[in-house]
């Protein structure tokens, strides 16, 4: 049981760092000497780094909030697990736990997508970046933690 | 005495027909990316307003030494610009009789940012300075929609969080019964003393059940 509880703990405690990388880093969109993010383009020229702020529209705006509402959720998940860990009743679900986790992972999922789909294409060497992969990886990690919140009982 | 007074008062209210005429634009306006603005000019001239009279509007560019002309009104006629950047987007809303000469310029572009200048003309009254009225577009306001999202999530979170607890503390106090369980809503205490692998899986009534079983429990203990 123990061994259980750690290793959902330590797979929940990886989940949270990659959600916080990607959302900070700055490397969803990656190209030959600039890399954009959620919050700033950055371009490397021979003046130097220069940096502006992100695109002014609007969904740039709905995939940083989506970002940041899943890092919420994924840590409320992890404070209700410590709690719910010493509060619960024998036999009791996660239940506040699982469904943190499961939020934290739809919005994870609507963040991607939004920028999948949204994101400009300007030239032909824009690829996408490390944080924008982990996004990705995130959203299933997320969904199947939440999952094994669900089945988990408390049995001690 | 009174002639030296009424000479004095047309003398100062200088009903001088050879004053230029004063125009007068609006102040730097600040507006959203898509909206409409409107340009307003009016002017003052002590002469009757011509039939002849004309207004001119120019844009400069912001960063651009050279002024395009895009509207000007003359013999009763409003010509806009067909050609230039504000091509279908302007739109005459003055009134030359009032001496109005406003332009409305409909869906704010990308690249509106400059400095509109009115020049109004009442023949024979002409000399004059064009008044310029800057235009600044302003982008969404940086972070609006994303705090609006965060907020309103948030929102709900602890609007749902609260209901619960709340449900749960009156259902506790009996003041009403969810019928919920299967087995009826007939004896709350009956359901009560059931253990918590009754058909009603919910968690939370689960966890309400054990806990009042374990508040009847210790108070028989302290019995």
């Amino acid at each position: 049981m123990l061994l259980i509880l750690l290793g959902v703990l330590l797979l929940h405690l990886i989940i949270l760092i990659l959600l916080i990388v990607s959302t900070a880093a700055s490397a969803w969109s990656v190209g030959e000497g600039r890399n954009t993010d959620l919050w700033y383009s950055c371009l490397t020229s021979k003046d130097g780094y220069h940096c502006k702020p992100a695109i002014d529209e609007d969904w740039i705006q709905a995939v940083q909030a989506l970002m940041i509402l899943s890092v919420l959720f994924c840590f409320f998940s992890l404070i209700a697990f410590l709690f719910q860990l010493f509060k619960l009743v024998k036999g009791g679900r996660f239940f506040f736990t699982a469904i943190f986790q499961v939020f934290a992972s739809v919005f994870v999922m609507c963040a991607a997508i939004i920028y999948t789909v949204m994101s400009p294409d300007d030239s032909a060497h824009t690829q996408f970046g490390y944080a924008y992969v982990l996004a990705w990886v995130a959203f299933p990690l997320t969904l199947i933690s939440g999952l094994i919140y669900i089945i988990l009982r408390k049995k001690d | 005495m009174l002639t030296v007074l009424a000479l004095a008062s047309v003398v100062l209210l200088g009903i001088d027909p050879s004053q230029a005429i004063v125009i007068y634009t609006g102040w730097e306006r600040h507006a959203l990316l898509g909206s409409d603005v409107r340009l307003s000019c009016s002017f003052f001239s002590w002469r009757w307003t011509s039939d002849d009279v004309t207004f001119s509007w120019t844009y400069r560019p912001d960063g651009s030494k050279d002024s395009i002309s895009i509207f000007h009104y003359t013999g009763g006629m409003a010509y806009v610009d067909n050609k230039g950047p504000f091509r279908d987007r302007l739109e005459f809303v003055g009134n030359p009789g009032r001496r109005d000469g406003s332009i409305l310029l409909k869906n704010l572009d990308f690249s509106d940012n400059g400095t509109f200048t009115c020049d109004a003309k009442n023949p024979p009254d002409i000399v004059g300075r064009p008044q310029s009225s800057p235009l600044r577009r302003v982008p969404i306001q940086a972070g609006v929609i994303t705090g609006a999202i965060i907020g309103v999530v948030l929102g709900l979170l602890v609007l749902i969080v609260v209901i619960y607890y709340l449900m749960r503390f009156l259902v506790a106090r009996r003041v009403f019964s969810l019928s919920v369980s299967k087995h009826g809503k007939k004896k709350k205490e009956g359901s009560q003393q059931r253990q918590g692998p009754a058909p009603p899986a919910d968690p939370s009534k689960v966890k309400a059940a054990a806990s009042e079983k374990k508040k009847q429990e210790s108070r028989k203990d302290k019995k």
